[in-house]
């Protein structure tokens, strides 16, 4: 993040922070983005009376306060530039009011706010990507609001497992790229290249690149791109506008080959997230390796598990070496393939519902992206398991690069 | 005698147990043991992620680490508490502890234990005030009473 930029100024709403022993962290994450934490001056009159005010009761005066520090930055007593909300992990009350908080500072004034549920864990490295979406958006709030693509862009997404690329032009996609990420910059070149071809057109035409992705600082100074941004604010507009649904809440659910994403959006910026590969049974990687074993591709496990079903299989457990230990149990059982390509895709559901989706709420529309949406069965298990409907957009695999390629037609004006 | 206050860091409580000759356990001397130790590992307060773990002993770890961190100050003056005092539903600017679930466990704990104890409900007029500090004086004195007696 540049220094030559004014400090973001951002206020700190929490409750507990203090007592989990993270206040250092925090501070830590927000002075690596360039940003200054500070906590709204509210009267004590104003607590006693924010319950009132607010519409929602609480126990907790830290929750009250929470409140009341909200309400004196809607009302303009203070000026700041984004609002970050945190509470405890497993705290129910705290959960509420949180999710409430960044509603209402959201609706009120458009200040971009992020919500996150801590614990004692918490460390400044798992702030920072948070810090840098926030700080983002406050800076770049023009560049988020974009809704259309205009002129010719493109997008690389260098991702863990596979590199993406795309041309746009005026809206539209005209040509892609999707190749395993071996070395960083080869696949990036590869992906892109691809993506030029198909689009008919030479590199020194694209008016503006914008990178994103675990490669995109790498990917992004080789290229010059106009703009490289971090994947939650990049694939969370890349999700509503593939979906057609950029206004109102909804919630992103990105299972990649080695990591995951699950992103709370509202108006197409992202909220409350979770992120990372906790755990590799809630991974694609699970679902390559049960293709594997079945002899199938990854691209007909899909297919295959519509057809079957997974109460059919016992699965002992999610991880991906014992679950899959299961499934191959199973085979050697009698069961049917379709039954363990379902059991594979619900098992890979059930883990992103246990690891992913504790701190996030499931708002509709659910909107699925990534490489594994296209594996029908995962967005049918997520289906059943969340009780709703999953929405899998058209490219849903290129997400993020859409995603750049879009914002960074913000700067061919510039 | 040691007397517990709740909520733990009102001055007011605090202030008259000092006056009747026993010592407040209150938070402020602990919160103020941290500030003052050698090292600023986590300012204002001091508070490390060390400190949830201490909270164990008194709340899991499915209990917010707030409210661990919390109890790993209050839980060591609780302990050694040989009375106490809870008011009841105060205001803020009596004295405030901040998550209500960490009051209730520090409620709780107090009452499992068995000690000298007064519960009053906060004052809403003139006359509960000076009934609310007619009985906590009452209940102080009882303590020397009884410390006397154990002499």
């Amino acid at each position: 993040m540049s220094n030559t930029e004014n400090p973001v100024r951002i206020a700190q709403l929490s409750c507990g922070a203090e007592y989990s022993g993270i206040q250092k962290e925090i501070d830590s994450a927000v002075e690596q983005v360039n940003a200054v934490m500070v906590y709204p001056e509210i009267d004590i009159l104003d607590i006693e009376a924010i319950e009132e005010d607010f519409g929602l009761k609480v126990a907790s005066p830290d929750l009250k306060l929470m409140m009341a520090r909200a309400k004196a930055i809607v009302t303009g007593k203070v000026h700041v530039d984004a609002v970050f909300v945190a509470t405890c992990f497993r705290c129910a009350e705290a959960a509420l009011v949180r999710s409430e908080v960044r509603r209402y500072i959201h609706e009120k004034t458009g200040i971009p706010v992020i919500s996150y549920s801590f614990t004692e864990r918490t460390t400044a490295g798992t702030l920072l990507t948070r810090m840098e979406a926030l700080t983002t958006t406050a800076r770049r709030k023009s560049l988020l609001a974009r809704e259309k693509q205009s002129g010719l862009t493109a997008g690389i997404d260098s991702g863990s497992t596979t590199t993406k690329a795309v041309i746009m032009r005026d809206n539209e996609i005209i040509g892609k790229g999707w190749v395993p990420t071996v070395k960083v910059l080869d696949s990036a070149e590869e992906a892109y290249n691809d993506a030029l071809k198909e689009a008919g057109i030479k590199r020194e035409e694209v008016q503006a690149l914008g990178t994103t992705g675990y490669g995109r600082f790498l990917v992004g100074e080789h290229f010059k791109a106009d703009l490289i941004q971090e994947e939650i604010t990049v694939n969370s507009k890349g999700a509503v506008y593939l979906a057609d649904m950029q206004k109102g809440v909804a919630t992103v659910l990105d299972i990649g080959g080695m990591d995951n994403k699950a992103i709370s959006v509202l108006d197409g910026i992202p909220g409350m997230f979770t992120m990372g590969g906790i755990c590799a049974g809630a991974s694609g990687r699970f679902l390559e390796m049960t293709a594997k074993r079945l002899g199938v591709s990854i691209t007909e496990l899909g297919a295959l598990a519509i057809k079957g079903r997974a109460q059919n299989i016992k699965m002992n457990s999610y991880c991906i070496v014992f679950g899959i230990q299961s499934l191959v149990n199973s085979l050697a059982a009698g069961g049917n393939p379709e039954d363990v390509a379902a059991a594979a895709c619900h098992s890979v559901a059930e883990q992103l519902f246990e690891q992913q989706l504790q701190e996030v709420d499931v708002k509709e529309p659910v909107i699925m992206v990534g490489g594994t949406s296209l594996i029908e069965g995962l967005p049918r298990a997520v289906e059943e398991l969340l009780k709703v409907k999953v929405i899998v957009p058209d490219n849903a695999q290129y997400i993020g690069a859409v995603g750049a390629a879009l914002l960074v037609s913000g700067f061919i004006s510039r | 005698m040691k007397v517990f206050i709740y909520p733990t860091n009102s001055l007011i409580l605090s202030d008259l147990v000092e006056r009747f000759g026993h010592e407040p356990l209150a938070l402020m001397q602990e919160i103020g043991k941290k500030v003052r130790a050698q090292g600023l590992d986590s300012p204002p307060l001091n508070i490390t992620p060390e400190d949830p773990k201490i909270g164990l002993k008194y709340a899991a770890v499915e209990v917010p680490s707030g409210v661990r961190g919390r109890m790993s100050l209050f839980g060591p003056l609780i302990q050694s508490a040989e009375a106490a005092i809870i008011i009841r539903d105060p205001v803020i600017p009596f004295g405030c502890m901040g998550c209500a679930r960490t009051n209730e466990l520090v409620n709780f704990l107090i009452r499992a234990k068995k000690i000298p104890l007064l519960e009053l409900d906060y004052p809403s007029t003139e006359d509960e005030a000076k009934e609310f500090v007619y009985k906590i004086s009452e209940f102080l004195k009882s303590l020397t009473e009884k410390k006397n007696e154990q002499h």
